[in-house]
């Protein structure tokens, strides 16, 4: 069914101080990763509204991942404990409606973590590959 | 102008060959002017530039542009620059976006071009729809206090403090030990020029006792920070020295009473000193401290004995911790390093065999002031030692403890063994290294006469093993000499480890109450590596000194100046100009639920009358309100649902 050239289409978004630099640094490294992922900056993980996840995935999104700091590193305080628990309400939700609650990753990225974002990015791609492409895309999911 | 339909321009840039060694540039900026609202898509060598912003400026004029959007490098890197050209011309600095094209792309996908192109391709896709939902924002000037926090007083936290205070402003100078002056007052000389450590630093040290504009707040820490650029709030606690700094005439009266003995810590626990002391003759203040974990107990009935010996009466036993609140308009973090627990690398044998020493413990050997006078003996027999070997890149250099380098102990243990051989001609000195590092003005010069003309040895080769010998009463050590080829032995009679410099244990926890960031080698991240050194990602801080990275005295001072030019340029403007993130209600919206007021960090929404209500001051636009409100009724500027949803949308439209 999955096309062999098929390249999955991730959303990342990133919060500027801890995960977007550290999107920076693996960038000032050399480090390369795969080029599936497009970074929406945000200012803090927890400004990531489920609804703006949820329109990703309607839009046939492969997956997203939000990536925020460390917990205890948050600019904000708590906005990271915030979308933790957002997100693992979301994947519940994601399950209900019959996607792969795999599509929705989150992960904490320090600014220095050049190598952590790289590595995330290779994981979250294969997985997603894996999980082959939306089942939106084909017209939903199965029963 | 909010009103007026978008007139986008496209900026591409090279990056020299950065970005457009990669990426297709033709072929990107042609995809660009196909994109809604983009006016004009073009390319040019360095947009950064002057001509590259002239270009800008230019097009902007002839098209009546009204947003800009730049695909470049990082938007940490040069959005501000980019803000304002936008500026310049008359347009709302937050008409602005960028793309990172460099960052994001050619540098991580160099080896996939095409895959780059469509990369490229999207984020300026996504980043012309955002722009269509920019909105002009004002950014507000906010006064700035006209004082400044300076945390940590070594050298270079001194320096910091003097060149602000010289200026005509308050500096508040904190420290958590008992006197200024830090690892520097330790040290008994200084490298390449060997001069006395205490004659450079001491009189700086009572510059800062004596200097009107500094409130030295020694033996205290910082326990909170609140505020913004320009504005702090900050905690300090002043931990009880039981001893009134000003009455106290260090008259050491009270040492001869007191009964406890500990091992001395500015002599590296090579002396001892007592309950009540004073951490070094020159120490600033010049004032004992009472050193409760080793007191026996301050009442008559435990001890008691140092309150009847001080003439002075400068003892008080009812001392409480006091909390301080200061209002500063910019902070300098110059806490320094940490040297490295040569405990940790076994094979060395610190702790097990009196005779390997630290580094700092020659040190304070080498020093006349110190607890030998600044004679050297072997610690197991008290005698003057033949042979000294050196054991460079300990804890530094290693995946296994700290793999980087921790610069300042190639020249410490050349200027260690100068001083030896001056002193001692008849003992021999053996530095085994991995490479040597004599980096720094007149380093490499040092280095050479150390080696050519008080021969001193030098092996090339990481050792392996030090251990006692079987047949004497020396330690022998293992290496392999590298430039030989072959396995070398040799018996000494003290073995010196270089340990070098490492992130403060508690910097982790200190780093959390400033809300900095963290390098992965544990130090302080500053804000650009090469460019703001001594900026951090938050307006208002900065990093000076070893808490950086590691550092030597020179390029510590220079960074305690830049950091105090920093913090001076700020302050004497008298006003800063703060972003405009804060979060804003849609009163048709908001049902007054209150589910912002209870994800908001900072306090700074709270409902009444059934509507949330923001206060500007306190909202730090981290948007955790508007994710959380289920009516979209709350949201930071800048980061709004439609801008955010316009990226979604775009990155998608083609998707099937």
């Amino acid at each position: 069914m999955t096309n062999k050239n098929w390249e999955p289409k991730i959303v990342c978004f990133a919060c500027r101080w801890c995960s977007y630099a550290g999107a920076d640094m693996a960038g000032t490294s050399r480090i390369q990763y795969p080029a599936n992922a497009r970074v929406i900056r945000v200012n803090c993980s927890g400004r990531v509204d489920p609804q703006f996840i949820l329109r990703a995935l309607k839009l046939k999104a492969d997956g997203v991942l939000i990536a925020g700091c460390h917990f205890g590193d948050c600019h904000y305080i708590s906005g990271n404990y915030q979308t933790s628990r957002r997100v693992a309400l979301l994947k519940e939700y994601l399950k209900e409606i019959g996607l792969e609650p795999e599509r929705l990753r989150l992960e904490w990225i320090s600014a220095a973590e050049g190598h952590k974002f790289a590595e995330t990015m290779k994981a979250f791609v294969n997985e997603i590959k894996l999980l082959g492409p939306n089942p939106l895309a084909n017209g939903g999911p199965e029963k | 102008m909010s009103t007026e339909h978008p007139k986008i321009g496209v900026f591409i840039c090279h990056c020299g060959s950065n970005i457009a060694g990669v990426i297709d540039i033709p072929k990107l900026v042609e995809y660009a002017a196909t994109l809604p609202n983009v006016v004009v898509a073009e390319d040019y060598r360095y947009m950064c530039s002057d001509p590259g912003q002239d270009l800008i400026k230019e097009r902007a004029r002839e098209k009546g542009l009204n947003r800009v959007v730049v695909a470049a490098c990082s938007p940490t890197l040069h959005e501000p620059t980019f803000r304002r050209v936008l500026e310049n011309i008359g347009l709302n600095p937050f008409f602005f976006d960028m793309s990172n094209i460099r960052e994001h792309c050619s540098w991580v996908h160099t080896h996939e071009e095409e895959a780059a192109l469509e990369k490229a391709k999207d984020l300026v896709k996504m980043a012309v729809a955002r722009a269509a939902e920019l909105k002009p924002l004002e950014q507000k000037q906010v006064d700035v206090k006209a004082s400044v926090l300076v945390v940590g007083a070594g050298i270079t936290g001194i320096q910091a403090a003097l060149d602000i205070a010289d200026a005509g402003y308050k500096v508040y100078l904190v420290e958590k030990e008992p006197s200024i002056g830090g690892h520097m007052a330790q040290l008994d000389k200084t490298f390449p020029t060997l001069d006395c450590s205490s004659c450079i630093l001491t009189p700086k040290m009572s510059l800062v006792g004596q200097h009107p504009n500094i409130e030295l707040l020694t033996y205290s820490e910082v326990r909170e920070v609140d505020g913004y650029v320009g504005n702090f709030k900050v905690k300090v606690e002043r931990k009880p020295r039981y001893v009134i700094e000003d009455k106290c005439t260090a008259c050491a009266d009270c040492l001869e009473v007191c009964p406890v003995n500990v091992p001395d810590e500015f002599n590296a626990g090579l002396g001892w000193r007592k309950a009540i002391y004073i951490s070094f003759a020159q120490a600033v203040p010049n004032a004992y401290v009472i050193d409760t974990e080793h007191c026996l107990g301050m009442t008559p009935i435990a001890c008691g004995k140092c309150k009847d010996a001080c003439e002075a009466e400068a003892i008080d036993y009812e001392m409480k911790p006091e909390i301080l609140e200061l209002d500063v308009g910019a902070i300098i973090v110059a806490t320094g390093f940490e040297l490295f627990d040569a405990m940790q690398q076994l094979e060395y044998g610190y702790g097990k065999y009196p005779d390997v020493m630290t580094n700092l413990e020659m040190e304070r050997m080498l020093s006349a002031a110190g607890p030998t006078e600044g004679k050297i003996l072997r610690p197991s027999t008290m005698k003057k030692p033949k042979h000294i070997a050196y054991i460079q890149c300990v804890g530094s250099r290693n995946e296994r403890y700290n793999a980087y380098c921790s610069r300042v102990c190639c020249m410490a243990a050349l200027k260690q063994a100068r001083q030896i051989r001056e002193k001692y001609p008849e003992i021999n000195v053996t530095i085994f290294y991995i490479d040597m590092r004599a980096f720094g003005k007149g380093y490499e010069e040092f280095y050479e006469t150390t080696a050519r003309e008080h021969a001193v040895t030098f092996v090339r080769g990481r050792v392996s093993e030090v251990r006692e010998s079987f047949e004497t009463d020396k330690i022998v050590i293992r290496a392999e000499d590298t430039f030989l080829g072959q396995p070398v032995e040799a018996e000494v009679d003290i073995v010196v480890l270089s340990c070098g410099i490492e992130a403060p244990k508690d910097l982790s926890e200190f780093a959390r109450i400033l809300g900095l960031q963290r390098s992965a080698d544990g130090f302080l991240l500053e804000a650009h590596p090469k460019l703001r050194p001594v900026e951090t990602n938050t307006d208002g801080i900065f990093i000076a000194g070893a808490v950086q990275g590691p550092k030597d005295i020179p390029d510590s001072v220079a960074q305690a100046k830049g950091a105090a030019a920093s913090a001076l340029a700020m302050v004497a403007a008298g006003q800063v100009k703060v972003q405009p993130y804060a979060a804003i209600v849609n009163e048709d919206l908001c049902a007054g639920c209150g589910i912002c007021e209870a994800s908001c960090p900072y306090g700074a929404v709270k409902v009444v009358d059934n509507l949330a209500q923001v206060t500007e001051a306190q909202c730090k636009g981290c948007g955790t309100c508007a994710a959380a409100c289920p009516n979209q009724a709350i949201a930071p500027q800048h980061f709004t649902m439609e801008q955010i949803i316009a990226q979604l949308d775009a990155l998608f439209q083609e998707a099937k």
